[in-house]
């Protein structure tokens, strides 16, 4: 068995990517396959600015996670958390691919084919989402990269709660859903079909639903404003 | 060899140029500067529009020594604007164009920027942030348009800024973003304000209304100085930019990114985005106020494009409108995907 100080030598650590804000390793946490996510410091940012978002990060992913879990969404278990290195220690989902990489590869498939396929995974996104909302987590950068299809693609997993916070005002839920919206479309262009299932699915099982729907349209609106002057 | 004109005016900025290949033969400027405290209004703005073109039009002509024979599409700014500028600005292009029997094409303002930027810069194919006192928004292009992936939820970064200087009653003389720049570099102070980031979105009216709220009080008391206050909230913006660019990079694998946009002038602006494409292997372009800021020249770029590749604007359809998005545009001119 490895001593806590040899479990958090980074330099037995495998690096499986580098990201815009933190490093994702591979190690073995007591006989565990584990992934630890590292925040590192943006050095473009006032250090005490840095300081405090990084913290906070690690902070909020943490939470969020643990009260998703608690909720029934699949999220990796967290085993342990160092905020001094602003480490997060959590399970590995073995042979998982993200939606955005499943989405292409069906994009790219003869459309019956990748119909239906799209429908289901769009009807999962859905519901995950809405019973997420409905304990108040709200996840703040929702994409198709951060949400990972387990073997099978039945299961879907949430992961990167960096900018998560708890909230139970349908204003952030519906900007919540306007972020992936918006990300969703533009990754994949000419999917609105598929996005509408998604928030078909989400109507269905969410609480106060027609507030955070009429939000969502309400912020879409905000967004025509913004093309005003230049 | 084409040689286009073009026509901007869309916000207090008044602006001609001429454009034949890739080589810019002229750009001529104005600005309406309003006095400190005050921002520009539509129907003020439209009257210098309307003052100045014609000044302005004869110097365009006059410095790239061309006659109007020798023009061969007359562009102009659709939108996104203000719409009075905007119009009257349209019906000086709509009468050159028909006393020269010329075609006409219609330019979406933000397409400008992204054009002008890439020929100015020779960036190949960049994620775009595009930051000025109306537009905040990261792009990056993907079959065949210009795609939005980011942007301000409300206000945009340069209207926060303006809106700030307006608070303290800074000059808009060259512009109140400028003077902001000035104080910040003698700001030491890092005051903690509002940090709204979501997902590839960002938010700025929260962190306007929190430091023109705070700003009397901390002033008063001599906790901070203006120039802190100027340091900080350029510090917290544009921190929040250059992460939402980061991610929108990130997102699509891309290894170049442009600043384009009066906002994308700041030094420090610039020296951020440096620092964060150099540790992720990546190239930054900027470009000069020159280009930076609205001018003529990045109309004329963009219509000699659409006008090389695509069909003119018919003039019955040479209208304005206020609302028009940088991904309504159908890219014809890039053969890349």
């Amino acid at each position: 068995m490895a001593s806590p100080m040899e479990i958090c030598d980074s330099t037995t650590w495998t690096l499986v990517k580098q990201g815009a804000e933190a490093r994702v390793y591979k190690t073995q946490f007591y006989n565990k396959n584990t992934i630890v996510k590292e925040r590192f410091s943006k050095s473009y940012r006032h250090p005490s600015l840095d300081e405090k978002l990084t913290h906070r990060r690690t902070n909020q992913e943490v939470r969020s996670i643990l009260r998703c879990r608690k909720a029934g969404i699949c999220t990796p278990a967290v085993y342990f958390v160092d905020y001094s290195s602003h480490r997060i220690f959590m399970e590995e989902i073995p042979d998982s691919v993200t939606a955005r990489d499943h989405i292409n590869n069906l994009l790219q498939l003869s459309a019956e084919a990748a119909e239906q396929k799209l429908q289901s995974l769009a009807q999962n996104i859905g519901n995950t989402l809405a019973e997420m909302h409905n304990v108040d987590c709200i996840h703040g950068d929702l994409t198709t990269s951060n949400i990972l299809l387990k073997k099978g693609f039945e299961k879907i997993v949430v992961i990167d709660f960096g900018l998560s916070f708890i909230s139970g005002l349908t204003e952030d839920k519906g900007v919540d859903l306007y972020v992936l919206e918006r990300a969703f479309l533009s990754t994949h262009p000419n999917t609105e079909h598929i996005f509408q299932i998604v928030l078909e699915s989400y109507k269905k099982r969410a609480k106060k639903t027609e507030e955070i729907i009429k939000k969502l349209d309400e912020v879409r609106l905000r967004g025509r404003k913004r093309t005003m002057v230049g | 060899m084409t040689i286009a004109i073009g026509f901007e005016g869309s916000a207090n900025k008044l602006g001609v140029g001429i454009i034949r290949d890739g080589v810019v033969l002229s750009n001529v400027r104005t600005t309406y500067i309003t006095p400190p405290g005050q921002g520009f209004l539509p129907r003020d703005t439209a009257k210098h529009h309307r003052e100045n073109i014609i000044d302005i039009l004869r110097r365009a002509l006059k410095e790239a020594n061309i006659t109007p024979q020798q023009i061969d599409c007359v562009c102009y700014t659709k939108g996104p604007g203000m719409g009075a500028p905007l119009v009257a600005v349209a019906i000086v292009a709509r009468t050159v164009a028909q006393l020269w029997k010329k075609p006409m094409v219609a330019v979406n303002h933000c397409i400008g920027h992204i054009e002008m930027g890439r020929l100015v810069t020779g960036a190949v194919n960049p994620t775009v942030l595009y930051v000025s006192g109306g537009n905040t928004q990261v792009i990056a292009y993907l079959q065949r348009r210009y795609r939005i992936f980011g942007e301000t939820i409300d206000i945009a970064v340069g209207n926060c800024l303006d809106r700030f200087a307006r608070v303290l009653k800074l000059s808009n003389d060259p512009s109140p973003g400028y003077n902001i720049e000035q104080m910040a570099k003698r700001g030491k102070k890092l005051i903690e304000l509002p940090y709204t980031v979501k997902g590839m979105d960002v938010s700025f009216s929260g962190i306007l209304s929190y430091i023109e709220s705070m700003a009397p009080k901390l002033l008063d008391s001599g906790e901070c100085t203006a120039e802190d206050l100027c340091f900080s909230l350029q510090e917290t913006v544009f921190a929040m930019l250059i992460e939402t660019t980061e991610r929108a990079m990130a997102h699509c694998g891309s290894d170049e990114v442009l600043i384009v946009g009066g906002v994308g002038c700041n030094k420090r602006l610039q020296e951020m985005m440096g620092v964060m494409a150099k540790e992720r292997g990546a190239k930054l372009y900027a470009t000069d106020e020159r280009f930076c800021i609205d001018n003529g020249v990045m109309i004329a770029q963009a219509g000699w494009e659409m006008f090389r590749s695509g069909p003119v604007t018919p003039l019955e359809e040479t209208t304005c409108t206020q609302r028009f998005r940088t991904d309504e545009v159908e890219v014809t001119w890039r053969s890349d995907s």
